[in-house]
């Protein structure tokens, strides 16, 4: 039987550097131009392949323009197993506030995360303000995956969460990861589920 | 900030968090701001740096605690009661996605110098030392008149009208003891005082079915927990609001509440920026409470004394559980109001491994708070480290019609969280102007 593995990704970067639209595009494979912040998604998910069969369940947390005012709550990055920490390729200003972001998520995020530095807007090369190198060389000293995407056109964008789909621990038990716990389903949780509704919501009978 | 908003939500504590995702998700355009660096206010849990900034800003954690990232303590010892109104917003606006619940798992209660578990099954009620033979047989066919119990069905009344009689009456008339009274009205109706045993018997009736039904749901205690602590709750709701558009501003100053010449509200000013808004909802904190000058819109109705400990063992005598209430019944100690033991501990990921953290309250009565509580802090054994502090309960001094200054209420000293929604329920009725009706969010679609 094929293994099913499921982890939480987070996206992280300034704000209008193409988080969502980069969602979008690997969910959905769709593009909007004019895309306003998300709006009533919790958390889209997204199913990637692996070659020997296992599947990768990404569960995407956005930061509902949480991170503007630098107000993500801890919460967000809690039992993260990956995050995607994007910059705008056109927006050199986009590439400091992304290394903040893995400081911080060095900081607060567990340490086996896995780090995926994602240089977005490809498409517009033309205005690039930062270069390959340059970006290359600072993900390799922090040992972080790197890649530039384009949402727009699509380039790039399915290679990059495969890659970290391959780079997740695929031998661990899903409980020593966490993550899994937080899905939208009941599997895998350990506590009480609140969205079991029976006979105990109604009066039961006194025990006493 | 220049933008103008329709409702200000000042302070991220669970109240106002939960008003805000409830506004949002209705469609009004919320700006929540915090002065604090983190997210809920009165109501938050801190790490280790966070708890030892409050409480004690010369001193830094002793290492021997362990990871700062590994704590999450609570400042009101609360839990959720499983069948309560909590569990139903929960629910019904989906933040249960975020949150994972634990139950805690026993309840005790104190009597006559040593602490016994309230008992959650038949077996368990059987076997307690709480009641001798014949009283167990009374209590028996108390807690059936009250399982039994239809409005509409006068048989089942046994000549007691819940609305019209006492509490006492109907103890009276199934004929239990005092101890047994105190173990009704504290442990299982949860109240802190006797006021209620004069005062018509219906909802004290109410409180012993939310209690018996939340025991039976999840089956060791009436309650359960979030992992990570408290705080998590109003972080959930925070999320949802920000989600359906709500804009948050941590570590934001809060410098003014400007209003026009007849005193209606008009803004917020932080430094020297003015945000506008049709109404602004905050905690006491936000509205002159506990500072001298400026308007005050708050009223002091008491004060609760809170003991955080931590202890490297679980509290003797409660066999050893990971999480506890334990309830000092007013009789028992000479007071008029109960002492409340809240303990959770590394398995609901709040603290270290081997740590436990219990929280010991009660309503201040005298000039010396510490002392009140000494009796809780007795059956806790050696205390490693404790934080007391001293919170004034405010209360809002206009409903806020007249002004668009909607106050909210400080967390009480009940042991769960239904006065908040109570509270909720009352503001969301004042600034929106309708019930607050828990709608099913649609469900999303998922790829």
């Amino acid at each position: 039987m094929s293994k099913q593995l499921q982890f939480k990704l987070v996206l992280l970067g300034e704000s209008a550097v193409g988080k969502s639209s980069l969602v979008l595009r690997f969910v959905k494979d769709q593009f909007d131009d004019y895309r306003e912040s998300t709006i009533g998604a919790a958390f889209l998910t997204q199913t990637v392949a692996l070659d020997d069969g296992t599947t990768v369940k990404f569960e995407i947390w956005d930061t509902a323009g949480q991170e503007r005012y630098k107000s993500l709550a801890p919460m967000y990055y809690r039992n993260a197993n990956c995050a995607v920490v994007v910059y705008d390729i056109t927006q050199s200003a986009s590439l400091e506030k992304a290394r903040n972001w893995i400081r911080e998520l060095q900081r607060q995020a567990d340490p086996s995360i896995v780090i995926a530095l994602c240089g977005n807007k490809s498409d517009l090369a033309a205005r690039r303000q930062v270069t390959q190198e340059e970006a290359q060389k600072y993900a390799e000293e922090e040992g972080l995956m790197w890649a530039e995407t384009s949402a727009k056109s699509g380039e790039g964008v399915s290679d990059i969460f495969t890659a970290i789909a391959k780079k997740l621990p695929t031998t661990a038990p899903p409980a020593s990861r966490a993550g899994p716990g937080r899905a939208g389903t009941s599997a895998g949780r350990t506590g009480v589920d609140l969205n079991r509704q029976g006979a105990g919501a109604s009066t039961e009978p006194c025990n006493c | 900030m220049d933008e103008e908003y329709d409702v200000v939500v000042l302070g991220t504590g669970l109240t106002e968090c939960i008003l805000s995702g409830l506004l949002s998700v209705e469609g009004k355009k919320v700006l929540h701001m915090d002065r604090n660096d983190y997210y809920g206010g009165d109501s938050a849990s801190l790490n280790l740096t966070q708890l030892y900034r409050k409480f004690r800003p010369d001193q830094t954690p002793p290492t021997e605690l362990g990871r700062d990232r590994d704590y999450a303590v609570d400042l009101v010892p609360k839990f959720i009661i499983a069948s309560g109104e909590l569990t139903k917003i929960l629910v019904h606006t989906d933040v249960t996605r975020y949150l994972e619940f634990k139950q805690i798992a026993g309840s005790f209660v104190y009597r006559d110098g040593r602490i016994s578990k309230v008992p959650s099954t038949e077996m368990e009620a059987v076997r307690s030392p709480l009641m001798g033979l014949f009283e167990k047989r009374r209590a028996k066919k108390f807690f059936e008149f009250l399982q039994n119990w239809k409005d509409e069905d006068p048989a089942t009344h046994q000549g007691i009208n819940l609305d019209t009689d006492s509490m006492k009456a109907v103890y009276e008339k199934f004929g239990l003891e005092p101890g047994t009274q105190d173990f009704i009205g504290h442990s299982m109706a949860l109240y802190l005082d006797d006021d209620y045993i004069t005062k018509p018997a219906r909802p004290t009736y109410d409180r012993i079915v939310l209690y018996t039904s939340s025991m039976a749901r999840y089956g060791k205690s009436p309650y359960i927990y979030p992992l990570y602590g408290l705080g998590e709750l109003p972080q959930s709701f925070a999320r949802l609001s920000a989600i359906y558009g709500g804009t948050y501003m941590l570590d934001k100053q809060i410098d003014e509440i400007v209003t026009d010449a007849d005193g209606k509200f008009i803004g917020v000013r932080s430094g020297d920026e003015t945000v506008k808004a049709k109404q602004v909802i905050g905690d006491p904190s936000y509205f002159g409470a506990g500072k001298d000058g400026g308007k005050l819109r708050v009223v002091e109705e008491g004060k609760v004394v809170r003991a955080i400990c931590i202890l490297k063992h679980p509290i003797p005598g409660t066999e050893d559980t990971d999480s506890v209430q334990i309830i000092i019944p007013q009789n028992q100690v000479g007071r008029r109001n109960d002492i409340y033991i809240a303990m959770v501990s590394s398995t609901h990921n709040v603290c270290a491994k081997d740590v436990y953290v219990a929280i010991v309250s009660t309503i201040v009565e005298t000039e010396r708070p510490e002392q009140e509580i000494a009796p809780g802090l007795q059956l806790l054994g050696p205390i490693y480290d404790k934080f007391i502090s001293v919170s004034p309960l405010y209360t809002p001094t206009s409903d806020g019609k007249s002004d668009n200054i909607f106050v909210t209420r400080s967390y009480d000293a009940t042991s769960h969280f239904e006065t908040v929604v109570e509270d909720v329920q009352d503001v969301w009725k004042r600034v929106v102007g309708s019930d607050l009706v828990l709608k099913k969010r649609e469900v999303e679609v998922e790829a």
